[in-house]
Protein backbone atom coordinates (compact mmCIF):
# COMPACT_ATOMS: atom_id res chain seq x y z
CA UNK A 1 0.00 0.00 0.00
CA UNK A 2 3.11 2.27 0.56
CA UNK A 3 5.76 2.30 -1.30
CA UNK A 4 9.03 4.34 -0.99
CA UNK A 5 11.85 4.31 -3.65
CA UNK A 6 14.74 6.02 -2.88
CA UNK A 7 13.20 8.90 -1.24
CA UNK A 8 15.82 11.28 -0.21
CA UNK A 9 14.51 14.94 1.32
CA UNK A 10 16.98 17.86 2.02
CA UNK A 11 15.89 20.89 3.75
CA UNK A 12 18.29 23.20 2.04
CA UNK A 13 21.58 22.09 2.56
CA UNK A 14 20.90 19.73 5.32
CA UNK A 15 20.02 15.73 4.16
CA UNK A 16 16.94 14.74 6.62
CA UNK A 17 16.41 11.90 4.55
CA UNK A 18 18.92 9.82 2.73
CA UNK A 19 18.05 7.28 -0.15
CA UNK A 20 15.05 5.97 1.67
CA UNK A 21 13.34 2.71 -0.02
CA UNK A 22 10.84 0.20 1.50
CA UNK A 23 7.41 -1.00 1.21
CA UNK A 24 4.33 -1.34 3.63
CA UNK A 25 1.88 -4.13 2.15
CA UNK A 26 -1.48 -4.36 2.60
CA UNK A 27 -2.36 -5.29 6.49
CA UNK A 28 0.78 -5.03 7.21
CA UNK A 29 2.09 -3.39 10.61
CA UNK A 30 5.11 -1.57 10.71
CA UNK A 31 7.05 0.20 13.89
CA UNK A 32 9.48 3.19 12.30
CA UNK A 33 11.88 3.09 14.69
CA UNK A 34 14.45 5.85 15.23
CA UNK A 35 16.87 8.81 17.65
CA UNK A 36 15.45 11.95 17.76
CA UNK A 37 16.55 13.79 14.52
CA UNK A 38 16.65 10.11 12.37
CA UNK A 39 13.86 11.12 9.60
CA UNK A 40 11.07 9.46 10.91
CA UNK A 41 8.65 12.30 11.18
CA UNK A 42 9.81 13.57 7.82
CA UNK A 43 9.55 10.71 5.93
CA UNK A 44 5.79 10.35 7.19
CA UNK A 45 5.11 14.03 6.00
CA UNK A 46 6.84 13.08 2.87
CA UNK A 47 4.36 10.05 2.54
CA UNK A 48 1.13 12.33 3.57
CA UNK A 49 1.89 14.44 1.54
CA UNK A 50 2.74 17.61 3.61
CA UNK A 51 6.23 17.91 2.35
CA UNK A 52 7.22 17.42 -1.23
CA UNK A 53 10.69 15.13 -1.49
CA UNK A 54 13.78 16.21 -2.97
CA UNK A 55 14.35 13.16 -4.77
CA UNK A 56 12.22 9.47 -4.90
CA UNK A 57 9.06 8.14 -6.00
CA UNK A 58 6.35 7.49 -3.67
CA UNK A 59 2.85 5.92 -3.65
CA UNK A 60 0.25 5.29 -1.47
CA UNK A 61 -2.41 2.99 -2.70
CA UNK A 62 -0.89 2.93 -5.71
CA UNK A 63 -1.22 6.87 -6.30
CA UNK A 64 1.69 9.31 -6.42
CA UNK A 65 2.01 11.32 -3.74
CA UNK A 66 3.56 14.09 -5.83
CA UNK A 67 1.43 14.16 -8.94
CA UNK A 68 -1.96 12.23 -7.48
CA UNK A 69 -1.37 13.89 -4.09
CA UNK A 70 -5.49 14.65 -3.66
CA UNK A 71 -6.24 10.64 -4.74
CA UNK A 72 -3.28 9.96 -2.20
CA UNK A 73 -4.55 11.74 0.90
CA UNK A 74 -8.09 10.12 0.39
CA UNK A 75 -6.46 6.66 1.61
CA UNK A 76 -4.64 7.87 4.56
CA UNK A 77 -5.74 8.67 7.70
CA UNK A 78 -2.73 10.36 9.54
CA UNK A 79 -2.22 11.33 13.23
CA UNK A 80 0.96 14.16 13.32
CA UNK A 81 3.50 13.93 16.43
CA UNK A 82 1.78 17.21 18.29
CA UNK A 83 -1.59 16.01 17.81
CA UNK A 84 -2.91 19.29 16.53
CA UNK A 85 -6.57 19.82 17.44
CA UNK A 86 -8.75 22.48 17.76
CA UNK A 87 -9.50 23.50 21.06
CA UNK A 88 -12.59 25.68 20.91
CA UNK A 89 -14.33 23.26 19.57
CA UNK A 90 -15.83 19.88 21.42
CA UNK A 91 -14.67 16.57 20.10
CA UNK A 92 -18.42 15.94 18.29
CA UNK A 93 -18.01 19.06 16.33
CA UNK A 94 -14.45 18.44 15.87
CA UNK A 95 -14.60 15.25 14.62
CA UNK A 96 -17.63 16.01 12.89
CA UNK A 97 -15.65 19.07 10.76
CA UNK A 98 -12.28 16.29 10.09
CA UNK A 99 -15.08 13.78 8.39
CA UNK A 100 -16.17 16.86 5.97
CA UNK A 101 -12.49 17.90 5.16
CA UNK A 102 -12.39 14.19 4.47
CA UNK A 103 -14.92 13.94 2.17
CA UNK A 104 -17.53 12.37 3.83
CA UNK A 105 -21.10 13.14 3.14
CA UNK A 106 -23.67 13.39 5.95
CA UNK A 107 -24.76 10.20 6.61
CA UNK A 108 -21.46 8.59 6.29
CA UNK A 109 -20.16 10.89 8.84
CA UNK A 110 -23.59 10.22 10.98
CA UNK A 111 -22.97 6.66 10.66
CA UNK A 112 -19.47 6.49 11.81
CA UNK A 113 -18.78 9.18 14.75
CA UNK A 114 -20.50 6.94 17.30
CA UNK A 115 -18.64 4.23 16.48
CA UNK A 116 -15.38 6.21 16.23
CA UNK A 117 -16.33 7.43 19.28
CA UNK A 118 -16.94 4.03 20.94
CA UNK A 119 -13.67 2.51 19.65
CA UNK A 120 -11.78 5.51 21.27
CA UNK A 121 -13.83 5.32 24.01
CA UNK A 122 -14.63 9.01 24.33
CA UNK A 123 -17.95 8.28 24.56
CA UNK A 124 -18.32 10.34 28.11
CA UNK A 125 -16.48 13.23 26.50
CA UNK A 126 -18.13 13.92 23.23
CA UNK A 127 -20.11 17.67 24.07
CA UNK A 128 -16.45 18.40 25.62
CA UNK A 129 -14.35 21.07 24.21
CA UNK A 130 -10.86 19.48 23.32
CA UNK A 131 -9.29 22.58 24.96
CA UNK A 132 -10.95 20.48 28.29
CA UNK A 133 -9.32 17.21 27.47
CA UNK A 134 -6.53 15.84 28.67
CA UNK A 135 -3.66 14.53 27.03
CA UNK A 136 -4.48 11.25 27.09
CA UNK A 137 -7.66 12.06 25.97
CA UNK A 138 -6.79 14.06 23.10
CA UNK A 139 -4.82 11.58 21.83
CA UNK A 140 -7.46 9.68 21.53
CA UNK A 141 -9.48 12.31 19.57
CA UNK A 142 -6.32 12.62 17.35
CA UNK A 143 -6.27 8.75 16.73
CA UNK A 144 -10.17 9.18 16.11
CA UNK A 145 -9.85 11.78 13.30
CA UNK A 146 -7.54 9.27 12.12
CA UNK A 147 -9.75 6.34 11.38
CA UNK A 148 -12.97 8.61 10.97
CA UNK A 149 -12.99 7.96 6.73
CA UNK A 150 -11.66 4.08 7.39
CA UNK A 151 -8.73 4.59 5.64
CA UNK A 152 -6.79 1.99 4.09
CA UNK A 153 -3.53 3.45 5.50
CA UNK A 154 -2.85 5.04 9.21
CA UNK A 155 0.13 6.36 9.75
CA UNK A 156 0.58 7.42 13.46
CA UNK A 157 3.87 9.70 14.77
CA UNK A 158 4.34 8.86 18.27
CA UNK A 159 0.57 8.23 19.00
CA UNK A 160 1.51 6.88 23.00
CA UNK A 161 4.05 9.81 23.53
CA UNK A 162 3.23 11.63 27.00
CA UNK A 163 0.19 9.58 28.01
CA UNK A 164 -0.35 8.08 31.58
CA UNK A 165 0.43 4.30 32.25
CA UNK A 166 -3.14 3.08 32.03
CA UNK A 167 -4.14 5.17 28.97
CA UNK A 168 -1.03 3.99 27.54
CA UNK A 169 -2.41 -0.10 28.06
CA UNK A 170 -5.43 0.94 26.54
CA UNK A 171 -3.96 3.14 23.46
CA UNK A 172 -1.82 0.18 22.84
CA UNK A 173 -4.75 -2.36 22.45
CA UNK A 174 -6.72 -0.12 20.22
CA UNK A 175 -3.72 0.30 18.01
CA UNK A 176 -3.41 -3.41 17.84
CA UNK A 177 -6.98 -3.99 17.27
CA UNK A 178 -6.62 -1.04 14.40
CA UNK A 179 -3.61 -2.90 13.07
CA UNK A 180 -5.88 -5.85 12.48
CA UNK A 181 -7.94 -4.18 9.42
CA UNK A 182 -5.61 -1.28 8.44
CA UNK A 183 -2.26 -0.91 7.04
CA UNK A 184 -0.39 0.83 9.60
CA UNK A 185 3.02 2.62 9.70
CA UNK A 186 3.81 3.71 13.31
CA UNK A 187 6.90 5.92 14.76
CA UNK A 188 7.65 5.53 18.07
CA UNK A 189 11.08 5.64 20.63
CA UNK A 190 9.20 3.63 23.23
CA UNK A 191 10.61 0.21 22.20
CA UNK A 192 8.60 -2.19 24.55
CA UNK A 193 5.50 -1.01 22.70
CA UNK A 194 7.12 -1.38 19.23
CA UNK A 195 7.80 -4.70 20.20
CA UNK A 196 4.63 -5.69 21.91
CA UNK A 197 2.54 -4.24 18.84
CA UNK A 198 4.64 -4.06 15.83
CA UNK A 199 5.71 -7.59 13.80
CA UNK A 200 8.47 -5.42 11.95
CA UNK A 201 10.28 -3.02 12.58
CA UNK A 202 12.17 -0.34 10.10
CA UNK A 203 14.96 0.88 12.33
CA UNK A 204 16.06 4.71 10.54
CA UNK A 205 19.57 6.18 11.82
CA UNK A 206 21.03 10.24 10.51
CA UNK A 207 18.34 9.67 7.65
CA UNK A 208 19.04 5.96 6.37
CA UNK A 209 17.13 2.98 6.96
CA UNK A 210 19.59 0.36 8.79
CA UNK A 211 17.43 -2.16 9.65
CA UNK A 212 14.00 -3.69 8.22
CA UNK A 213 12.89 -6.96 9.74
CA UNK A 214 10.70 -8.03 12.57
CA UNK A 215 12.16 -8.41 15.99
CA UNK A 216 13.61 -12.38 16.28
CA UNK A 217 15.79 -12.23 12.81
CA UNK A 218 17.13 -8.30 13.51
CA UNK A 219 17.90 -10.04 17.18
CA UNK A 220 20.00 -13.26 15.41
CA UNK A 221 21.95 -11.22 12.70
CA UNK A 222 22.83 -8.70 14.94
CA UNK A 223 23.84 -11.46 17.76
CA UNK A 224 25.33 -13.86 15.14
CA UNK A 225 24.26 -16.21 17.67
CA UNK A 226 21.43 -18.07 19.27
CA UNK A 227 21.06 -16.80 22.65
CA UNK A 228 19.54 -19.52 25.55
CA UNK A 229 18.59 -18.89 29.51
CA UNK A 230 18.63 -22.15 31.39
CA UNK A 231 18.45 -22.92 34.63
CA UNK A 232 20.10 -25.81 36.77
CA UNK A 233 19.93 -27.30 40.05
CA UNK A 234 21.97 -29.33 42.09
CA UNK A 235 24.84 -28.37 40.10
CA UNK A 236 28.40 -27.29 40.61
CA UNK A 237 28.47 -24.25 38.12
CA UNK A 238 32.13 -25.30 36.74
CA UNK A 239 31.24 -29.11 36.00
CA UNK A 240 28.03 -27.15 34.36
CA UNK A 241 29.74 -25.19 31.89
CA UNK A 242 32.53 -27.15 31.16
CA UNK A 243 30.55 -30.04 30.05
CA UNK A 244 28.35 -27.12 27.82
CA UNK A 245 31.48 -25.71 26.19
CA UNK A 246 32.15 -29.66 25.20
CA UNK A 247 28.77 -29.72 23.26
CA UNK A 248 28.44 -29.26 19.58
CA UNK A 249 27.94 -25.69 18.16
CA UNK A 250 28.65 -24.03 21.61
CA UNK A 251 30.07 -20.46 21.54
CA UNK A 252 30.42 -19.74 25.01
CA UNK A 253 28.74 -20.11 28.84
CA UNK A 254 28.40 -17.78 31.21
CA UNK A 255 26.65 -17.27 34.62
CA UNK A 256 23.59 -15.03 34.51
CA UNK A 257 24.34 -11.99 36.16
CA UNK A 258 21.14 -10.40 35.32
CA UNK A 259 19.46 -8.62 38.97
CA UNK A 260 16.01 -9.73 38.43
CA UNK A 261 16.43 -13.35 36.94
CA UNK A 262 19.33 -13.27 39.91
CA UNK A 263 16.22 -12.78 42.28
CA UNK A 264 14.31 -14.87 41.30
CA UNK A 265 16.88 -17.90 41.00
CA UNK A 266 17.77 -17.31 44.62
CA UNK A 267 13.94 -17.27 45.46
CA UNK A 268 13.89 -20.80 44.03
CA UNK A 269 17.27 -22.38 44.40
CA UNK A 270 18.39 -22.95 41.00
CA UNK A 271 21.71 -21.08 38.84
CA UNK A 272 21.11 -19.29 36.18
CA UNK A 273 23.37 -19.47 32.88
CA UNK A 274 23.53 -17.78 29.36
CA UNK A 275 24.73 -20.00 26.43
CA UNK A 276 25.20 -18.50 23.06
CA UNK A 277 25.56 -20.91 20.50
CA UNK A 278 25.39 -20.91 16.55
CA UNK A 279 22.28 -20.60 15.52
CA UNK A 280 20.00 -23.37 13.63
CA UNK A 281 21.54 -26.41 14.96
CA UNK A 282 18.89 -27.71 17.34
CA UNK A 283 21.86 -26.98 20.43
CA UNK A 284 18.60 -26.94 23.06
CA UNK A 285 17.34 -30.43 22.37
CA UNK A 286 21.08 -31.60 23.14
CA UNK A 287 21.60 -29.26 26.14
CA UNK A 288 18.13 -31.07 28.22
CA UNK A 289 19.10 -34.21 27.19
CA UNK A 290 22.81 -33.66 28.47
CA UNK A 291 21.73 -32.06 31.45
CA UNK A 292 19.28 -34.88 32.27
CA UNK A 293 21.73 -37.22 31.76
CA UNK A 294 23.97 -36.08 34.24
CA UNK A 295 20.94 -36.10 36.94
CA UNK A 296 20.52 -32.22 37.21
CA UNK A 297 17.59 -30.51 37.12
CA UNK A 298 16.89 -28.87 34.34
CA UNK A 299 14.15 -25.72 36.06
CA UNK A 300 14.43 -23.59 32.79
CA UNK A 301 15.81 -23.53 28.85
CA UNK A 302 14.44 -20.63 27.40
CA UNK A 303 15.35 -18.98 24.05
CA UNK A 304 16.96 -15.23 24.67
CA UNK A 305 16.43 -12.97 21.95
CA UNK A 306 17.93 -8.91 22.50
CA UNK A 307 15.93 -7.11 23.37
CA UNK A 308 14.77 -4.27 21.38
CA UNK A 309 16.43 -1.68 22.86
CA UNK A 310 19.77 -3.50 22.44
CA UNK A 311 19.20 -3.77 18.43
CA UNK A 312 18.49 -0.33 18.56
CA UNK A 313 21.35 0.87 20.35
CA UNK A 314 23.32 -1.70 18.57
CA UNK A 315 21.67 -0.06 15.44
CA UNK A 316 22.25 3.11 15.87
CA UNK A 317 25.60 3.72 18.07
CA UNK A 318 27.84 1.29 15.53
CA UNK A 319 28.03 1.33 12.02
CA UNK A 320 26.65 -2.25 11.56
CA UNK A 321 24.64 -2.27 7.94
CA UNK A 322 26.85 -4.65 6.57
CA UNK A 323 26.31 -6.74 9.61
CA UNK A 324 22.60 -6.73 8.54
CA UNK A 325 23.38 -6.77 4.85
CA UNK B 1 -14.52 37.43 19.65
CA UNK B 2 -16.93 37.87 17.22
CA UNK B 3 -19.60 39.22 19.45
CA UNK B 4 -16.98 41.64 21.14
CA UNK B 5 -15.51 43.05 17.61
CA UNK B 6 -19.48 43.08 16.40
CA UNK B 7 -20.06 45.06 19.49
CA UNK B 8 -17.35 47.46 19.02
CA UNK B 9 -18.01 48.00 14.92
CA UNK B 10 -21.65 49.20 15.75
CA UNK B 11 -20.86 51.25 18.66
CA UNK B 12 -17.98 52.92 16.96
CA UNK B 13 -19.79 53.44 13.68
CA UNK B 14 -22.35 54.59 15.59
CA UNK B 15 -20.22 57.40 16.90
CA UNK B 16 -19.62 58.88 13.74
CA UNK B 17 -23.00 58.63 12.56
CA UNK B 18 -24.71 60.36 15.46
CA UNK B 19 -21.76 63.29 15.34
CA UNK B 20 -22.61 63.53 11.85
CA UNK B 21 -26.11 63.99 12.05
CA UNK B 22 -26.12 65.76 15.20
CA UNK B 23 -24.99 68.98 13.32
CA UNK B 24 -27.59 72.05 12.86
CA UNK B 25 -28.38 71.82 8.94
CA UNK B 26 -26.96 67.64 8.94
CA UNK B 27 -28.36 65.98 6.09
CA UNK B 28 -29.96 62.68 6.18
CA UNK B 29 -27.25 60.50 5.41
CA UNK B 30 -24.85 57.80 6.11
CA UNK B 31 -21.75 59.64 5.08
CA UNK B 32 -20.80 59.95 8.38
CA UNK B 33 -21.50 56.24 9.26
CA UNK B 34 -19.20 55.13 6.32
CA UNK B 35 -16.17 57.36 7.34
CA UNK B 36 -16.27 55.42 10.18
CA UNK B 37 -16.76 52.24 8.94
CA UNK B 38 -13.93 52.65 6.50
CA UNK B 39 -11.28 53.82 9.07
CA UNK B 40 -12.72 51.23 11.45
CA UNK B 41 -12.58 48.22 8.66
CA UNK B 42 -9.00 49.24 8.50
CA UNK B 43 -8.38 47.85 11.69
CA UNK B 44 -10.90 45.55 11.74
CA UNK B 45 -10.41 43.77 8.72
CA UNK B 46 -6.39 42.31 9.94
CA UNK B 47 -8.07 41.67 13.30
CA UNK B 48 -10.52 39.52 12.22
CA UNK B 49 -8.57 37.59 9.63
CA UNK B 50 -5.14 37.87 11.61
CA UNK B 51 -5.68 34.55 12.89
CA UNK B 52 -7.41 32.41 10.29
CA UNK B 53 -4.13 31.33 8.89
CA UNK B 54 -1.41 32.10 11.19
CA UNK B 55 -3.07 30.25 13.81
CA UNK B 56 -3.33 27.15 11.68
CA UNK B 57 0.29 27.08 11.82
CA UNK B 58 0.50 27.35 14.96
CA UNK B 59 -1.37 25.02 16.49
CA UNK B 60 -0.25 22.40 13.67
CA UNK B 61 -3.69 21.97 12.23
CA UNK B 62 -2.70 23.36 9.35
CA UNK B 63 -0.39 19.66 8.74
CA UNK B 64 -4.28 18.07 9.05
CA UNK B 65 -5.26 20.13 6.72
CA UNK B 66 -3.58 19.77 3.95
CA UNK B 67 -2.69 16.18 4.15
CA UNK B 68 -6.83 15.86 4.34
CA UNK B 69 -7.74 15.98 0.25
CA UNK B 70 -8.73 19.30 -0.06
CA UNK B 71 -7.32 21.99 -2.34
CA UNK B 72 -5.11 25.03 -1.12
CA UNK B 73 -7.54 27.06 -2.92
CA UNK B 74 -10.55 25.70 -1.22
CA UNK B 75 -9.01 26.01 2.19
CA UNK B 76 -8.44 30.04 1.16
CA UNK B 77 -11.67 30.84 -0.24
CA UNK B 78 -13.57 29.24 2.46
CA UNK B 79 -11.81 31.04 5.74
CA UNK B 80 -12.01 34.44 3.44
CA UNK B 81 -15.84 33.96 2.72
CA UNK B 82 -15.98 33.11 6.56
CA UNK B 83 -14.48 36.59 7.00
CA UNK B 84 -16.94 38.05 4.19
CA UNK B 85 -19.83 36.64 6.35
CA UNK B 86 -19.11 37.98 9.43
CA UNK B 87 -18.67 41.59 8.30
CA UNK B 88 -21.62 41.00 6.45
CA UNK B 89 -23.33 40.04 9.56
CA UNK B 90 -21.80 43.69 11.21
CA UNK B 91 -23.37 45.63 8.59
CA UNK B 92 -26.58 44.15 8.79
CA UNK B 93 -26.71 45.46 12.52
CA UNK B 94 -25.37 49.07 11.43
CA UNK B 95 -28.79 48.92 9.31
CA UNK B 96 -30.17 49.91 12.56
CA UNK B 97 -28.68 53.44 11.83
CA UNK B 98 -30.29 53.62 8.32
CA UNK B 99 -33.67 52.62 9.81
CA UNK B 100 -32.78 55.81 12.39
CA UNK B 101 -33.06 58.06 9.41
CA UNK B 102 -36.12 57.00 7.59
CA UNK B 103 -37.83 57.41 11.06
CA UNK B 104 -36.80 61.06 11.65
CA UNK B 105 -35.99 62.49 8.32
CA UNK B 106 -36.10 61.60 4.89
CA UNK B 107 -32.85 60.00 3.62
CA UNK B 108 -32.00 59.32 -0.33
CA UNK B 109 -32.54 55.28 -0.26
CA UNK B 110 -29.85 55.51 -3.57
CA UNK B 111 -26.67 56.39 -1.57
CA UNK B 112 -27.66 54.17 1.36
CA UNK B 113 -27.94 51.30 -0.80
CA UNK B 114 -24.68 52.23 -2.97
CA UNK B 115 -22.70 53.11 0.10
CA UNK B 116 -23.53 49.58 1.84
CA UNK B 117 -22.43 47.96 -1.34
CA UNK B 118 -19.64 49.84 -1.42
CA UNK B 119 -18.84 48.82 2.01
CA UNK B 120 -19.18 45.16 1.53
CA UNK B 121 -16.39 45.76 -1.81
CA UNK B 122 -14.24 47.53 0.31
CA UNK B 123 -14.37 44.67 2.81
CA UNK B 124 -14.04 41.94 0.49
CA UNK B 125 -10.84 43.72 -0.18
CA UNK B 126 -9.20 44.45 3.37
CA UNK B 127 -10.29 41.18 4.36
CA UNK B 128 -8.03 39.40 1.62
CA UNK B 129 -5.66 41.76 2.38
CA UNK B 130 -5.67 40.98 6.10
CA UNK B 131 -5.94 36.43 5.03
CA UNK B 132 -2.84 37.01 2.94
CA UNK B 133 -1.02 38.64 5.77
CA UNK B 134 -2.13 35.95 7.75
CA UNK B 135 -0.53 33.20 5.77
CA UNK B 136 2.68 34.74 6.06
CA UNK B 137 3.50 32.79 9.56
CA UNK B 138 2.60 31.25 12.09
CA UNK B 139 2.80 34.41 14.44
CA UNK B 140 -0.98 36.49 14.91
CA UNK B 141 1.13 39.56 15.17
CA UNK B 142 3.04 39.32 11.98
CA UNK B 143 -0.68 38.95 10.42
CA UNK B 144 -1.92 41.92 12.26
CA UNK B 145 1.17 44.14 11.32
CA UNK B 146 1.35 43.09 7.98
CA UNK B 147 -1.72 43.79 7.12
CA UNK B 148 -2.87 46.72 8.98
CA UNK B 149 0.44 47.96 7.27
CA UNK B 150 -0.47 46.78 3.80
CA UNK B 151 -4.35 48.52 4.27
CA UNK B 152 -2.59 52.15 5.79
CA UNK B 153 0.11 51.82 2.71
CA UNK B 154 -2.98 51.69 0.17
CA UNK B 155 -5.01 54.42 2.33
CA UNK B 156 -2.61 56.61 2.33
CA UNK B 157 -1.16 56.15 -1.18
CA UNK B 158 -2.93 60.17 -2.08
CA UNK B 159 -0.06 61.64 -0.12
CA UNK B 160 2.49 59.63 -2.02
CA UNK B 161 0.59 60.36 -5.38
CA UNK B 162 0.10 64.05 -4.54
CA UNK B 163 4.47 64.30 -4.90
CA UNK B 164 4.06 63.24 -8.33
CA UNK B 165 2.47 64.33 -11.74
CA UNK B 166 1.13 63.06 -15.05
CA UNK B 167 0.95 58.74 -15.37
CA UNK B 168 2.91 57.91 -11.76
CA UNK B 169 0.59 60.15 -9.72
CA UNK B 170 -2.63 58.50 -11.87
CA UNK B 171 -1.02 54.93 -11.04
CA UNK B 172 -0.67 55.71 -7.64
CA UNK B 173 -4.05 57.52 -7.57
CA UNK B 174 -6.05 54.72 -9.34
CA UNK B 175 -4.44 52.43 -5.95
CA UNK B 176 -5.98 54.27 -3.66
CA UNK B 177 -8.08 51.96 -1.68
CA UNK B 178 -10.95 53.94 0.28
CA UNK B 179 -11.26 56.94 1.87
CA UNK B 180 -7.82 59.15 2.10
CA UNK B 181 -6.78 60.09 6.12
CA UNK B 182 -6.55 63.70 4.75
CA UNK B 183 -9.86 63.73 5.34
CA UNK B 184 -9.67 64.28 8.91
CA UNK B 185 -6.97 67.12 8.57
CA UNK B 186 -9.88 69.25 7.18
CA UNK B 187 -11.98 68.24 10.05
CA UNK B 188 -15.61 67.67 8.22
CA UNK B 189 -16.80 64.74 8.77
CA UNK B 190 -17.18 63.56 4.83
CA UNK B 191 -15.95 60.55 2.74
CA UNK B 192 -12.64 61.29 0.58
CA UNK B 193 -13.08 63.09 -2.55
CA UNK B 194 -10.61 60.59 -4.20
CA UNK B 195 -10.21 57.09 -3.95
CA UNK B 196 -12.31 54.47 -5.41
CA UNK B 197 -15.10 54.30 -2.00
CA UNK B 198 -15.35 58.12 -2.94
CA UNK B 199 -18.24 57.33 -5.81
CA UNK B 200 -20.21 54.94 -3.74
CA UNK B 201 -20.45 57.10 -0.56
CA UNK B 202 -22.28 59.68 -3.75
CA UNK B 203 -24.86 57.40 -4.30
CA UNK B 204 -22.58 56.35 -8.17
CA UNK B 205 -21.80 52.68 -8.39
CA UNK B 206 -18.84 52.93 -11.23
CA UNK B 207 -18.28 49.81 -12.82
CA UNK B 208 -14.29 51.20 -12.69
CA UNK B 209 -14.68 51.27 -8.43
CA UNK B 210 -16.18 48.00 -8.81
CA UNK B 211 -13.59 46.06 -10.26
CA UNK B 212 -10.92 47.86 -8.38
CA UNK B 213 -12.21 46.69 -5.30
CA UNK B 214 -13.16 42.70 -7.08
CA UNK B 215 -9.33 42.69 -8.71
CA UNK B 216 -7.40 43.73 -5.16
CA UNK B 217 -9.67 40.96 -3.88
CA UNK B 218 -8.27 38.37 -6.31
CA UNK B 219 -5.21 39.71 -6.49
CA UNK B 220 -4.67 38.75 -2.51
CA UNK B 221 -6.58 35.48 -2.38
CA UNK B 222 -4.10 34.26 -5.39
CA UNK B 223 -1.19 35.46 -3.19
CA UNK B 224 -2.94 33.43 -0.31
CA UNK B 225 -3.26 30.33 -2.27
CA UNK B 226 0.44 30.52 -3.85
CA UNK B 227 2.04 30.89 0.07
CA UNK B 228 0.13 27.65 1.17
CA UNK B 229 0.70 26.08 -2.14
CA UNK B 230 4.86 27.13 -2.01
CA UNK B 231 4.82 24.22 0.66
CA UNK B 232 4.49 21.81 -2.45
CA UNK B 233 7.64 23.19 -4.01
CA UNK B 234 10.12 23.59 -0.82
Amino acid sequence: MISIEHMSKNFGPYPAVIDVTFEVLKGEIVGFLGPNGAGKTTTMRVVTGYTPPTSGKVTVGGYDVTTKSLDARKHIGYLPESVPLYLDMTVKDYLTYMGQIRGMNKEWINKRLPEVIDVVKLGDYRNTLVGRLSKGYRQRTGIAQAILHDPDVLIMDEPTIGIDPIQVVETRELISELGKEHTMLLSSHILPEVSAICPRVLVINDGRIVADDNPERLSEKLQHAERIEISIRNAENNEFMSLIRDLDGIIDVRTDQRAQTLQRAEREGVVPFIIDAKPNMGVSENIAKNVIDKGWGLSNLTPLAMTLEEIFLQLTTEESENNIN
Amino acid sequence: MAYVVAAAFVAVTGFFFVASVSNAFAEASIRGFLAGAVFFLILMAPALTMRLLAEEQKLGTLELLLTSPVKEFEVVIGKYLAALFMVFIMLLLSFYFVLLLFIYGDPDIGPVLSGYLGLLLYASATLSIGLFASSLSGNQIVGLIVGAGILTGLSVIDFVSNRFTGNIATILDNLQLGASFSVFDSGSFGVAESGHFADFARGIISVYDIFYYISISIIFLILTVLILESRRWR
